[in-house]
């Protein structure tokens, strides 16, 4: 009996024992396998903890999406035509994209950066280049629209942009070709000598955040590649690294590789600033577009800029310097304490990092290594802080966290490595998938790092997710970095092409994230303010239709008296006033593009009727039970009948 | 029952023979909403909402939003009212006419049928009204489920409103 009892008690024992062992390894196995997706789920009804600001590249445009998610919230129109909303076939947005090349409808949108205060995140603008013709945009962070676009002279291929300084004083943008300054008709294998590469200092208006470009300063003709701000106790300087300082105008990937070392060039903007102030600086005739959209009138202007001042560095003594840095620089990138300034040349295995204080001393010390058109280098040695012996390949961008790490992408070698400010240590590396480019952290380029997930941005997707033809829209990878080492958690596509992106806390901008549009501060020329406006108006062969839309009709949905050869402007007002009830507009035969109206906003579609008879036109976005019935006739009569203009609703 | 079938049958058959003679005399419309009326007698609504929701009485129901309890002043605030006739032209009058059915219903003599909270918690709740208050939930129905929009007014807007409707 003692023996069956305590045989029971065994087997018991044996049996619980087991039975936990099988409990707990189950469930370490549920932890672990489940753990990336838990980081990044955002249960339905809940929303993310960052904003995500991702350039679109080629698409031109602006993408918001939502950390850890990796969701898509919204594209934001700024370079291209974008029929979705109507920007850039609206009446009221044509005049955003127009530059001194006339309506040019598409750009190449590399580098968005938040707005900063005392170096840290504001919330109040995301700016955005345009690279191609090249443009400075700023976008309002609470309606996120495009507010403003200003062309910038004399640059090409707008590279170096668009980076603030700390205090949002600037927005600068570089250029990376040098063309002639002016532009003139000369032979190109004279590049060397001729041309100039201009650095444009574009100040932003504290109040409402208007642009204008103060200065340029005309530098050799170098490629400016990238550029980031000084911070803390460089705050002042800006810093941009250069290329083909061979001064290649032909077979660049081989003719701009000769030079062991180019340069970061350092420029003391605030000495500039003040020369100019004084009177420095040369006023140059030039031609270019600055183009304002005004948020109570949703209209944009553009108006033509004639002039520029322009300031030849090398008559502003102690505003210039260039750091050698191997290997044709790319990213230039300055940590969170404004002392480390990270060069990392793109052929390279290593990563250099010049030192603030010690570029300080070397120009108070002299210790120059020659000059190049008249702007002292200095000695490599004596401005080197370190450098991170990576052994990856093909270093490009740099961002921080806020423990003193920094992380850096590395294209060919297709990897981001952690390493240490300071020590240069290399702590941690991981693949990406496949070929990244930049590479983002919340505040990674400010003085306050939001260091929980870095968002890599690749250049080939390959098998990363169901094939689409050969086209594939470009991968990104999300990493929880919030421990020592780098944990995968996510894959996402994006659209366009992203370079560089710029996130924040999403309380950051939620709660200032604008809903509607209030009616009654509804300042457009052709507004409909309450719908005993509506009426239609001929002037010539112009027409002015004021419509206003409730769920669901049109006011008014029945018009007369329009003739072939009119010029139809539908003026259309929408007077909800509750958040996310948009009205979109379209008729038949719409040379340009729906337009979508927001609660108390005013749009215009201007439509050129070619034929005669009967045209349908329609709400485009689905806005009530009753939204199939939200439609109206315009009847377009011969040329030359004489049919008078009428409109009714409901008669 | 058959013989009504044959009499439907017949009526559709004429309706259709007459239809094809007179081309351009189409424009009246065709009668076969009333035909098929008459013979889908079931959907009869039911007896309870004889009375249409805009035209039923109930001076009990405040209504569900912000406004709990509301006396008004024997006098009309003209200055009041006036202020409220400019809100109401901007934001309301696209769908309520004065004096005619036309999106939704008229606002003449609302208060005879209606408590002043009820009207003004329409104004200012309308997406839970139409949800959860019953006469509410009718009168959608009645109009055929085109929601009333949430004009954003605040309550003292919705409130000079309110005095507006009592001048008409």
């Amino acid at each position: 009996m003692k023996n069956l009892s305590y045989l029971i008690c065994v087997l018991f024992g044996l049996g619980i024992t087991l039975s936990s062992c099988n409990n707990q390894s189950q469930k370490s196995n549920g932890a672990l396998s489940s753990s990336a997706a838990e980081k990044v789920y955002v249960a339905p009804g809940e929303q993310d903890e960052f904003y995500a600001f991702l350039s679109g590249g080629y698409s031109g445009n602006l993408t918001v999406y939502g950390l850890p998610s990796g969701r898509m919230f919204k594209e934001i129109p700024v370079f291209s035509q974008f029929p979705t909303s109507g920007y850039g076939y609206s009446e009221e947005t044509k005049p955003m994209l127009n530059t001194s090349f006339g309506f040019v409808p598409w750009d190449d949108l590399h580098h968005p950066d938040i707005s900063q205060t005392n170096g840290e995140l504001d919330g109040r603008w995301i700016f955005v280049n345009g690279n191609n013709t090249p443009r400075i945009a700023r976008v309002s962070l609470s309606t996120f629209e495009t507010e403003e676009i200003i062309e910038v002279p004399n640059s090409a291929g707008n590279h170096s942009s668009s980076f603030i300084t700390e205090n949002t004083e600037y927005v600068v943008a570089g250029t990376r070709f040098s063309v002639p300054v002016p532009q003139r008709d000369m032979p190109i294998n004279e590049y060397k000598g001729n041309f100039k590469g201009a650095l444009s200092f574009i100040s932003v208006a504290p109040d409402n955040g208007r642009l204008n470009l103060e200065f340029q300063i005309l530098m050799p003709g170098f490629n400016y590649d990238l550029s980031h701000p000084g911070r803390g106790k460089s705050h002042g300087w800006f810093f941009f690294s250069t290329y083909n300082t061979e001064e290649a105008n032909s077979l660049l990937e081989v003719m701009a590789s000769q030079n062991d070392k180019d340069f970061i060039a350092a420029v003391n903007w605030k000495k500039i600033e003040e020369y100019v102030k004084n009177g420095g600086g040369t006023k140059m005739p030039a031609n270019y577009a600055h183009n304002v959209y005004d948020e109570e009138t949703h209209t944009g202007t553009s108006t033509m800029i004639k002039e520029v001042v322009t300031v030849d560095p090398t008559k502003v003594p102690g505003a210039l310097y260039f750091l050698p840095t191997p290997k044709s620089p790319h990213g230039c990138d300055v940590d969170p304490t404004g002392e480390y300034i990270i060069g990392s040349g793109k052929l390279s295995a290593d990563i250099t990092v010049h030192s603030f204080d010690k570029m300080l001393a070397a120009i108070e010390a002299e210790k120059f290594d020659g000059e190049a058109y008249g702007i002292p280098i200095l000695k490599f040695e004596e401005v080197l802080a370190g450098t991170v012996k990576s052994g990856g390949l093909g270093p490009l961008h740099t961002e921080f966290d806020d423990k003193g790490n920094a992380y850096t992408t590395f294209f060919i070698s297709s990897e981001v490595v952690k390493w240490k400010v300071g020590t240069w240590e290399v702590v941690d590396r991981k693949p990406t998938y496949y070929s990244v480019g930049h590479l983002m952290i919340p505040g990674g380029n400010s003085r306050k790092p939001f260091g929980k997930y870095v968002v890599a941005m690749n250049k080939i997707t390959k098998d990363r997710y169901l094939p689409t033809g050969p086209e594939m829209e470009h991968s990104a990878q999300i990493y929880d970095i919030s421990g020592e080492k780098m944990e995968l958690i996510y894959d996402f596509p994006t659209h366009g092409e992203p370079h560089y992106a710029a996130g924040c806390p999403a309380e950051l901008l939620a709660s200032n994230s604008k809903k509607i549009y209030r009616l009654d501060e509804n300042k457009h020329k052709y507004a409909t303010m309450g719908v005993d406006d509506a009426r239609v108006e001929r002037n010539g062969n112009e027409v002015h239709i004021y419509m206003s839309t409730i769920r669901s009709h049109f006011t008014p949905d029945n018009i007369e008296g329009i003739k072939v050869g009119d010029k139809v402007y539908f003026h259309i007002t929408n007077h909800e006033q509750d958040f996310d009830v948009p009205h979109g507009f379209s008729i038949i035969g719409q040379g340009t593009s729906e337009i979508l109206v927001m609660p108390g906003q005013t749009k215009t579609s201007l439509w050129e009727p070619k034929k005669v008879g009967v045209w349908p036109f329609y709400c485009t976005d689905f806005c009530s039970a009753l939204h199939q019935e939200m439609q109206g006739y315009v009847r377009v009569s011969p040329a030359n009948s004489n049919i008078d203009l009428s409109w009714s609703l409901g008669e | 029952m058959k013989k009504l079938n044959e009499i439907t049958v017949f009526l559709f058959a004429l309706l259709m023979i007459s239809c094809g003679g007179k081309e351009e005399k189409k424009k009246e419309g065709f009668s076969v909403t009333r035909q098929k009326t008459d013979t889908e007698q079931p959907v009869t609504p039911p007896e309870t909402s004889a009375t249409k929701a805009s035209e039923r009485v109930d001076l009990d129901n405040k209504g569900i939003g912000p406004v709990t309890s509301l006396t008004l002043n024997p006098e009309i605030d003209q200055a009041m009212a006036v202020t409220g006739k400019e809100v109401y032209d901007q934001m309301c009058l696209a769908c309520h006419r004065i004096g005619k059915k036309f999106i939704g219903p008229a606002p003449n003599g609302i208060l005879e049928r209606r408590t002043p909270e009820w009207v003004m918690n329409m104004i200012l709740n309308p997406d839970q009204m139409v949800k959860e208050d019953p006469l509410a939930k009718d009168l959608l129905l009645e109009f055929n489920g085109s929601p009333m929009a949430n004009q954003g007014l605040t309550e003292e807007q919705a409130r000079a409103v309110l005095e507006y409707f009592r001048t008409l």
